[in-house]
């Protein structure tokens, strides 16, 4: 087990830095465009040639990547080139709410999304059945920006119970938090929940028909038994993987739901930051969302081994 | 389950076509057809202003009401129609296009170029997809075009890992073997001995994937990377619609039901298609 988890973290490490690089060469492809933007629009060449030489923009590739590597080491994400305030608080700020939206979507998808699942596959053909595959199905079909704009429609516009969009002040209180958080997290949610469910109940339907299920329930135990104890630890397995699969969506979500509910978060701050060509924001932002979905999936893949010991041991 | 897949069936077995198959068939058909027959049969022009008719709500004249610009919110939506069946196909046609050729070589050539291959699918799998096609778009102005390369690269690793699983598969059979024994040329083997031969999982696959590229291509408009003002986009459409909402829901409710009906019809279409190829599942299903 140590083993394998030293060579998912070095592999995931790798893929890190590869990604730095990536990320780095990628936007540094806008020739330029940086000097263009600090120095605005009625720009000289000169003053354009002044600001390049200023920031180092004409150094060679591995020496600027050089030195932004080194700042990130040092905690240092840069300065936005649009409010020129430095990168790190901000993101920081817009992390931790997306990272209460994020939370909060997680939970009701791995509570919604495996109940409703294993209810299903329990009571397979029956009417709650066909129900809950209706409802999956029209989650993994309509686009979660549609459905947010549905949500937003009838709940804060016609019936005006919740907020449209945006974030509470820190000390608005519980509800005021909470009233905000409602309609992101149902939104960000939905497909997942139907994504889950789905596995959920496949991969029951197929352990309730094995061997050990049906030995089980021959011995008299009773169905609860059967179900909780015997059926569902081997029918979560599949259910972790997706699960992992499923924080990547998160965080694709995130960044729409955001931009929907003008939710002051990291997506939103990434899709502002290209809006504006705001280089040093456009790669910390992305560099932090990469990060985080790589660390997720290697919780994932940990999980995966502790819970399935033929890697445990292996 | 690739051998399930092109075991020959048995001639006088009885075919019953899913209900599934039937609806999804018909919604597919039916989007299709108005898509192709769309700059026909749209009453007006989808970019044809009028400040008279600003945010009308529908009746007989302009029957899903019309947008802020005055525009003809049905003639829109079945423009809009063709763009997302387009960014469907097109971004599917450009991750097989991509995806295919190297899973072939990933999954015969040499165990350095598979190594390599799979390394490089590894870190563009370590992006999530939006992220991705995201960073793709940054580096130049948006377009729909570009959206639709972008989503096409998104999805390029699973198919990659698809093609390559199937190869390693077919690489066993003793017709590789024997072409190989013949001394025919790589490209050969890949395209026309392994190729023929791989595909029915990869078109199972290319329908889930066509649904997968219809919803992103909409949110990369939706965030305005792709399609920009005046296209009809439904993705765009709705974006456009939120100022006003309230007022006149009707010009975010079409494009977004066109859109969730057209994937509902494919995804129907898919799930029949499996249903109706895998005889275990139709057991499964009744029993």
């Amino acid at each position: 087990m140590l083993t394998y988890v030293l060579k998912r973290v070095i592999s995931i490490a790798t893929i890190l830095v590869v990604l730095s690089v990536l990320i780095f060469g990628i936007t540094q492809t806008l020739p330029g465009s940086v000097a263009r933007v600090i120095a605005g629009q009625f720009a000289t060449p000169d003053m354009i040639a002044a600001i390049e030489v200023k920031l180092g923009l004409n150094d060679p590739f591995y020496v600027q990547y050089g030195r932004w590597a080194a700042g990130l080491l040092h905690g240092d994400l840069g300065r936005s080139l649009i409010t020129e305030r430095p990168i790190g608080p901000v993101l920081w700020a817009a992390l931790c709410n997306s990272a209460i939206l994020a939370v909060v979507a997680f939970v009701l998808v791995t509570v919604l999304g495996i109940g409703l699942g294993v209810l299903s596959a329990v009571r397979q053909n029956g009417f709650l059945d066909h129900s809950v595959s209706m409802f999956t199905f029209l989650g993994i079909s309509v686009p979660e920006f549609f459905w947010g704009i549905v949500l937003i429609l009838v709940f804060a516009r016609w019936l005006n119970w919740l907020p449209a969009g945006g974030a509470s002040e820190p000390d608005a209180g519980l509800g005021r938090l909470v009233s905000h958080i409602v309609l992101p997290s149902l939104t960000l949610a939905f497909a997942l929940i139907a994504h889950v469910s789905r596995m959920t109940r496949s991969s029951m339907v197929g352990v309730l028909r094995s061997q050990y299920v049906r030995h089980a329930r021959a011995k008299g135990m009773s169905e609860r038994t059967v179900i909780m104890r015997h059926a569902l630890p081997n029918a979560l397995l599949p259910t972790i993987t997706v699960l992992a699969i499923d924080v990547g969506w998160l965080i694709g979500g995130v960044v729409v739901t955001e931009t929907v509910f003008a939710y002051p978060g990291l997506g939103r701050a990434l899709i502002f930051a290209i809006e504006r060509h705001d280089l040093p924001m456009i790669q910390a932002s992305t560099l932090v969302i990469a990060a985080i979905y790589c660390c997720a999936n290697l919780v994932a893949d940990l999980l995966y081994a502790f819970f399935n010991p033929k890697i445990r041991y292996g | 389950m690739v051998s399930a897949l092109v075991e020959p069936r048995p001639a006088r077995r009885k075919w019953r076509l899913p209900v599934t198959l039937l609806v999804g068939l018909a919604i597919t058909g039916v989007i299709l057809v108005l898509a192709i027959l769309a700059p026909v049969i749209a009453p007006y022009p989808f970019d044809g202003m009028n400040i008279l008719t600003r945010l009308k709500p529908p009746s007989a004249a302009h029957w899903f009401g019309t947008d802020d610009f005055g525009r003809d919110v049905l003639s829109r939506t079945l423009i809009g129609a063709r763009l997302s069946l387009l960014m469907g196909f097109g971004a599917t046609f450009i991750s097989f296009a991509i995806g295919v050729p190297l899973g072939l070589l990933s999954g015969y050539a040499s165990r350095t170029v598979d190594e390599m291959i799979m390394r490089a699918m590894d870190v563009l799998m370590s992006f999530p997809p939006i992220l991705l096609g995201l960073l793709i778009l940054t580096v130049t102005p948006p377009s729909i075009w570009k959206a639709m390369v972008a989503v096409g690269i998104v999805y390029v690793p699973a198919i990659v890992r698809l093609t390559r699983s199937v190869t390693l598969e077919i690489a066993q059979e003793e017709f590789i073997q024997a072409a190989r024994a013949r001394d025919d040329d790589l490209l050969y083997i890949l395209f026309r001995e392994i190729l023929p031969n791989a595909w029915p999982p990869l078109i199972v696959e290319a329908g889930l994937r066509v649904t997968f590229a219809i919803l992103l291509g909409a949110a990369f408009s939706f965030l305005g990377m792709g399609a920009q003002p005046p296209s009809s986009d439904w993705g765009l459409m709705i974006s456009d619609a939120r100022p006003y909402l309230e007022a006149a829901p009707w010009v975010a409710l079409a494009p977004g039901l066109a859109m969730s009906l057209t994937v509902i019809g494919i995804n129907l279409l898919g799930d029949g298609l499996r249903m109706a190829l895998d005889p275990r599942l139709q057991a499964g299903k009744s029993g």
